[in-house]
């Protein structure tokens, strides 16, 4: 019988995206992995690629690594062509696009996007590997995805929390520093139990001042 | 100790047809064992895997036989406790019939003739070390029954990275804090480059004085604090509805303790 070359890989690792009312942060763990094995204890996972937009990818990181080159390469010819920078919405947009054009061979990855929409507001997007799209307060991908979306359910949209009344209490938006402590807890707790989570924290922040990078260090082992 | 083979057809028609079947809990692991000036030192991890998720941060590997004899265990975790639990008694009852301390060629051979009456199906594999009247004994033991007598060894997901170690530093008759020193490191190879091992360095000393278990030698992987804050408001959970159901005479009836009290209770966790 034998066995077909595989082209894909999980490099595993983990990302976590949360938009809030005038910025958007991702936190993405640096470890790269391969079977039981550390590639690497720093691969980024998150890119600016232009005009305060921020693209993370996860999964089989050789996909991700070309999906975002070509993406930047697109962007460059949006420039060109229409003479103004790239709104996030449009960003997503093309990414499904690309994403699609590749239905029948995908880019075994999964995509969050992070910007700052044109009314101010941070915006976040998540794509599956073959370019469903939907815009989300915020979203967990990759390895540890399953442990840590339900607890950004109850935090972020406060779900399953009912006031003294009995009525669903209305989420608002998150501040920065609370959004960061959620994705710093989350990542401890993930790095705790998935044996593909850990090393590093990345965080990128965008505002409409800009792109920051921050580092937080996770265990090793 | 029969097994139940009733269900083993189906399910290889299931996986044929890719229904995959449960996967059982592996340590994953990394466990290594040497001989040193007055004995042996068995070293072991703590983290136990389910497929990639940490099912047990902190578990015990390192398995007692006899006083003088202990066992670290890697590959299907029920297995290796049951195994070593089994050989344990059956050492114990021997020990006792012969007159004579129990044996690591004993154990050993109780061990492989199991394992390989099984084929490789109870999937045990072994770092047995100890110190009997015959001078300190190592030896490996594989699933399928196959045995090594060596002056170190490796086991697990873990081991070639512990082996690494083994090999740039390991020399005959090393005094025992230097070797007590190459076993951590070597853990600690496992721990941080091997994904199927992790958190803390479990050691077993054996000499002919008597063995000393250091459980938790080593920690270099205590979690952080967490930074939030997560209590919620009593009444936080709706209750959807109330429903009383059938309601049941309860009597209070004295019952009279029979035997002992803490020393009988199960153990539930080992």
């Amino acid at each position: 019988m034998g066995s077909r070359f595989n082209p894909y890989t999980d490099n595993g690792g983990s990302v976590v995206a949360i938009a809030g009312q005038d910025f958007s942060v991702i936190a993405c763990d640096t470890r790269h992995t391969a079977g039981y094995s550390i590639n690497t204890r720093y691969a980024p996972r998150s890119f600016h690629i232009g005009d305060n937009v921020v693209v993370s990818v996860v999964g089989y990181m050789a996909d991700g690594n070309t999906l975002v080159k070509r993406l930047q390469q697109r962007l460059e010819w949006y420039h060109h062509q229409h003479n103004k920078p790239m709104s996030v919405h449009a960003v997503a947009r093309l990414i499904q696009t690309m994403l699609y054009g590749k239905r029948f061979f995908p880019y075994y990855v999964t995509t969050l996007v992070a910007g700052i929409d044109e009314k101010g507001v941070g915006a976040v997007y998540s794509f599956d590997p073959v370019g469903s799209y939907e815009r989300e307060w915020c979203r967990s991908a990759g390895a540890a995805a399953a442990l840590i979306m339900p607890f950004l359910d109850n935090q972020v949209n406060l779900r399953n929390q009912f006031d003294e009344n009995g009525n669903k209490i209305k989420p608002e938006l998150l501040d920065l520093d609370r959004a960061l402590v959620l994705c710093r807890d989350a990542f401890t707790s993930a790095t705790e139990r998935h044996i593909e989570v850990g090393d590093g924290l990345e965080f990128t922040i965008v505002t409409k001042d800009g792109v920051r990078w921050e580092n937080h260090a996770l265990k090793l082992d | 100790m029969g097994f139940d083979f009733s269900n083993h057809q189906r399910n290889a028609f299931l996986e044929s047809r890719g229904i995959a079947s449960a996967k059982a809990t592996s340590t994953g692991t990394t466990i290594v064992g040497l001989k040193y000036a007055d004995g042996v030192i068995l070293g072991a991890d703590t983290r136990a895997t389910q497929g990639p998720i940490v099912a047990d941060k902190n578990c015990e590997k390192i398995h007692y036989i006899a006083p003088n004899i202990w066992c670290g265990g890697a590959g299907t975790a029920a297995d290796t406790e049951f195994v070593t639990g089994m050989v344990s008694s059956q050492l114990e009852l021997h020990s006792m019939s012969v007159g004579r301390t129990a044996r690591v060629v004993t154990a050993m051979t109780l061990l492989k003739q199991h394992l390989f009456k099984y084929q490789g199906h109870v999937g045990a594999y072994l770092i047995v070390g100890g110190v009997d009247p015959t001078g300190p004994q190592l030896m490996s033991i594989h699933a399928h029954g196959s045995t090594d007598k060596l002056p170190y060894t490796c086991l697990g997901s873990g081991s070639l990275n512990a082996m690494a170690i083994f090999e740039t530093r390991w020399r005959a008759d090393m005094p025992r804090d230097e070797a007590m020193e190459l076993v951590a490191d070597a853990i600690k190879s496992g721990i941080f480059n091997d994904l199927g091992s992790g958190s803390n360095v479990d050691l077993a000393v054996i000499t002919k004085d008597g063995t000393e278990v250091f459980r938790g030698y080593e920690k270099p992987n205590e979690r952080g604090a967490r930074e939030g804050r997560y209590v919620y408001r009593r009444g936080t959970t709706k209750r959807l509805g109330k429903e009383t159901l059938l309601k049941f005479d309860v009597q209070t009836v004295p019952v009279e303790v029979v035997g002992g009290g803490v020393g009988d209770r199960m153990e539930v966790d080992a």
